[in-house]
């Protein structure tokens, strides 16, 4: 036996503050220099704004720079935030683009080794090692999902099976003849993956399964612990948006109480997302993500729109990485009902648990003075019964479910499946009859 | 001793009951005897028909929520007192009711559908008291 390596990259994960932000400082100041002088998009945000790179010393400085959204994405695409030639970059990826704003990000050779080094130091904080067999069950593609695992794979020397997602029968009898010890994949793909070992009438205990990687989705804790259960592992947190370069961005280690970004990379900030006041650390607000190295897309101060919290509270694990908190929304998409911050992501984390479907449409409107919030959602052919008196509880129950996790009782309505509206793009999640702005 | 009951989910909106009884006549599904429970969201459609199995696939092949109970089908008089004459039978014998409707046919005679917890105790308590409850080919 090898003894376990802790850390991938050591001295960058338990750098001293003050040595991650004299690491920070130097890398921005380069890093402005270079987009300055590459990037029109960039230039002409920054002469608007007056400032010149000569104004950025430190990570001090950061606040003067202007925010790059996505708006400024779907303007600029597909070169205009590109920072190299295009005969530097060797692989692009992209987003699903359905909210009609597909982004396309450029790599180099240099961006893809530190997105590798990214996703081996989340792996290693999962505890792998060179003798682990790590199955890679994201989607290999435009997403970034299964390329950047298996690189971080490689680079810990795991033996890497790049399944891509899929085919589940194939991928649990992978799973039993290779012995995998580590799977990566999207939460709602584990869970359904224990379902159908459950099915194959396969015990987690046949299985060599240690630890899963999972992300790109938003899933809560009672899903983690159910996933836990059934394949018989612990469940990692794994954070990353193609913006930046994928997973890995931020990854959870054996706390499980946040996920530590790499910093080194990726300078993060919490703003107010209303007037973009950087906010200091605990504040819940937006998050933001400085590209301090990557070389085909750039990005600073690209807005996420994910609502979280930062901490630099000290890790049992000895990581000294900044901390976030799992987004719990989007800045774009939160409502305020009856004084609370609601995010539709919450709802349907709610309803997902409780085994809905993912097709549901919240209608907030004004009855009274009062905000009153309506959940419709598609009954599934498992949850049908035959008396009312079972399906007014699952109503009940599933109210109660949501009062629980976002503080608001609603009216929960069962509707016959496939009549929630379905639109080629992103479906329409929310109503909101309230006319407060008039 | 029982039948066969499909139950529909059916949304609590205009046309949607008509809707529903249109498909199935349309599949020349032959009904012997309907109930419907409602909420003021949605209703539940039950029905005893001829050929369950066939009229099941076709509900759900028509993107029908449905599933299949057993219900008991008991025989019952044209006499004042013989539905609280079972009930009590069912109570002594502790079985819970979840829901009851009636049907009437010609060639049949008159039924109560019973749903309950516990079918065969309830057979068997009917059995015991006399009262003859219907298999499925009974009805037609």
């Amino acid at each position: 036996m090898t003894p376990m390596a802790k850390y991938y990259q050591p001295e960058i994960e338990t750098a001293s503050l003050e040595e991650m932000k004299a690491l920070q400082s130097e890398k921005l100041v380069k890093q402005v220099k270079r987009v300055y002088e590459n990037v029109e998009y960039y230039r002409n945000l920054m002469d608007e704004k007056g400032v010149t790179p000569d104004d950025i010393k430190s990570i001090d400085d950061l606040y003067k720079l202007p925010f790059l959204t996505k708006a400024d994405l779907r303007d600029a695409y597909p070169y205009g935030l590109l920072g190299t030639d295009l005969k530097n970059c060797v692989r692009i990826h992209s987003t699903s683009g359905t909210t009609g704003r597909r982004v396309v990000a450029f790599y180099t050779k240099n961006d893809i080794e530190l997105w590798d080094d990214c996703c081996a130091r989340a792996l290693t904080a999962a505890g792998a090692t060179n003798e682990d067999v790590c199955q890679v069950a994201y989607g290999y593609g435009l997403f970034t999902g299964g390329f950047g695992l298996n690189g971080g794979s490689q680079k810990v020397g795991c033996l890497t099976l790049p399944m891509s997602s899929g085919n589940t029968e194939r991928q649990v009898q992978f799973m039993q003849d290779l012995h995998s010890t580590i799977i990566c994949c999207t939460p709602s793909y584990a869970a359904y993956m224990g379902e159908t070992i459950k099915e194959m009438g396969i015990s987690p205990d046949e299985l060599d399964l240690k630890a899963g990687i999972f992300g790109a989705e938003p899933w809560t804790e009672e899903m983690r612990r159910d996933i836990e259960k059934s394949l018989g592992l612990k469940a990692y947190d794994i954070y990353g948006l193609t913006e930046s370069t994928g997973p890995g961005v931020a990854f959870e280690c054996e706390e499980q109480t946040g996920m530590h970004i790499n910093e080194d990379h990726f300078l993060a900030e919490i703003i107010d997302p209303e007037t973009g006041e950087v906010l200091p650390e605990g504040s819940k607000g937006e998050l933001v993500f400085t590209s301090l190295d990557k070389e085909g897309f750039p990005l600073l101060r690209y807005r996420t729109r994910d609502i979280c919290v930062l901490s630099r509270k000290k890790c049992s694990c000895g990581r000294t990485l900044i901390k976030m908190a799992k987004p719990m929304g989007r800045s774009d998409d939160m409502m305020i009902i009856r004084g609370v911050n609601v995010f539709p992501s919450q709802i349907e984390a709610v309803l997902l648990k409780e085994g809905y479907s993912p097709n549901y449409l919240i209608e907030v409107d004004r009855v009274n003075n009062s905000d009153t919030l309506d959940v419709s959602v598609e009954l599934t052919p498992e949850q049908f019964s035959d008396t009312v008196k079972d399906l007014s509880m699952k109503e009940k129950s599933l109210a109660n479910a949501i009062k629980i996790m976002v503080g608001i009782v609603p009216k929960v309505h069962l509707v016959a499946p496939k009549t929630i509206t379905r639109s080629e793009g992103k479906a329409v999640r929310v109503i909101d009859k309230r006319k407060l702005h008039d | 001793m029982s039948v066969k009951q499909i139950s529909v989910f059916i949304e609590n909106k205009t046309g949607k009951l008509a809707e529903a009884t249109r498909f199935i006549a349309d599949h020349n599904i032959n009904l012997r005897a309907l109930s419907i429970a409602d909420t003021q969201d949605f209703g539940i459609l039950r029905i005893i028909c001829d050929d369950p199995k066939m009229a099941d696939a076709a509900l759900k092949d028509g993107g029908y929520i449905t599933t299949v109970t057993d219900v008991l089908a008991a025989a019952i008089s044209d006499t004042p007192g013989s539905l609280a004459a079972i009930l009590e039978v069912l109570s002594e014998a502790k079985v819970t009711v979840e829901y009851t409707y009636a049907f009437n046919s010609s060639k049949a005679g008159a039924y109560m559908i019973f749903r309950v917890d516990d079918n065969q105790l309830a057979a068997a308590a009917l059995a015991g008291a006399g009262i003859k409850t219907a298999n499925q080919e009974d009805l037609f």
